[in-house]
């Protein structure tokens, strides 16, 4: 089972819908559309020729130069009869930062999809528990977004006199 | 008769045959300072670090804590080693809270004291900004020493202490900076 194969596959089946084949590092990885992205998923997983059928990791990644595709939530996969590993990415726009939950295919997919939420403000539609889980429940905002200054000058709790700043 | 047990010096008072007299400050100062029963609450590196000063080799024991102590209500001495998460913070808070008067703080290592390096969003600034700390312990992690001498100043806290203190409007304002009670 080599990348071409599977790319050669998805592009089959999903024609449009998959697209920017690279292979960083051999690593095969391609863009989803959203609304393709958990059929993708499905297929990977249910075909009896891939079996690629864990997932390993799902996070998030924020682009603010990106006009209307600002933010990127990656899925690891890898399909241990193979040991073959795959990486998919699907870009949102900050007014529509919607993605459809991949729970239903995956259990783990649940605490992942809520630390994404968590980090980065990402709507996982359909998932049945969606807040946060590693930052306390009071945080109003998302940290990991690149929209905050580096250090806020306006604070006192670490001052010259005891910190040397 | 020749010995090499030490035991504890008799406190200031009026010694004649059959009797002993001083002061209930002195004596229960000097049994209070003699069995501080620690809690760890050990969240990092810190904690590894205590493990050591409990071991044979530094025998934190000796000094009367013999027993760590992993219920608050048993313990007197809070000791807080590692860094605690904003999300942590309400954790500790209970904890102290449900410890009983006297009761003492070490903030060990500079996370616990300050934040230490994690100066970010997550991590608490030093447990002081939630509950009032006696001693603190510098270092990341300190030497075995270092935490032995924190536990020598607080026994001389323990030691020393007025048995009104707890009692006192400025030990009373302090828990209400922190509001607690």
């Amino acid at each position: 089972m080599t990348n071409q194969e599977v790319a050669e596959e998805l592009v089959k089946k999903f024609e449009n819908d998959v697209f920017d084949f690279e292979e960083p590092y051999g690593l095969l990885t391609l863009s989803v559309s959203r609304e393709q992205i958990i059929p993708v998923l499905e297929y990977l997983k249910n075909s009896p020729a891939f079996q690629i059928d864990f997932l390993t990791d799902i996070t998030g990644v924020h682009y603010p130069d990106y006009l209307d595709r600002e933010f990127c939530v990656v899925y690891h996969a890898h399909s241990f009869v193979h040991n073959f590993r795959v990486r998919l990415k699907v870009f949102l726009s900050l007014n529509d930062i919607h993605v459809p939950t991949a729970s239903g295919i995956y259990m783990s997919a649940n605490w992942m999809e809520r630390e994404t939420y968590d980090f980065f403000g990402i709507i996982f539609d359909g998932h049945p528990n969606l807040q946060r889980i590693l930052n306390m429940d009071e945080m109003d905002y998302h940290p990991m977004r690149k929209e905050y200054p580096l250090e806020d000058g306006t604070r006192n709790d670490k001052i010259d006199a005891l910190f040397g700043r | 008769m020749e010995t090499s047990i030490k035991t504890v010096e008799a406190p200031d008072g009026y010694e004649g045959s059959g009797f002993f007299a001083t002061s209930f400050d002195k004596v229960i100062g000097l049994a209070r300072s003699h069995s501080l029963w620690p809690l760890p609450f050990a969240t990092s590196c810190c904690g590894i670090e205590f493990m050591a000063a409990m071991g044979s080799h530094y025998d934190f024991a000796r000094f009367g804590s013999e027993r760590p102590s992993f219920s608050p209500r048993q313990a007197d001495l809070l000791m807080v080693m590692g860094t605690i998460a904003k999300k942590m913070a309400p954790i500790v808070k209970q904890v102290y809270l449900q410890m009983a008067e006297p009761r003492w703080v070490i903030a060990m290592g500079a996370c616990a004291s300050s934040g230490g390096i994690f100066d970010t969003y997550s991590v608490l600034q030093g447990i002081d900004r939630i509950i009032p700390v006696d001693v603190y312990i510098p270092g990341c992690p300190p030497r075995p020493e270092q935490v032995i001498d924190g536990l020598i100043q607080i026994r001389e806290m323990a030691a020393s202490e007025s048995l009104r203190r707890r009692n006192s409007p400025e030990y009373e304002a302090l828990l209400a900076s922190y509001k607690i009670q």
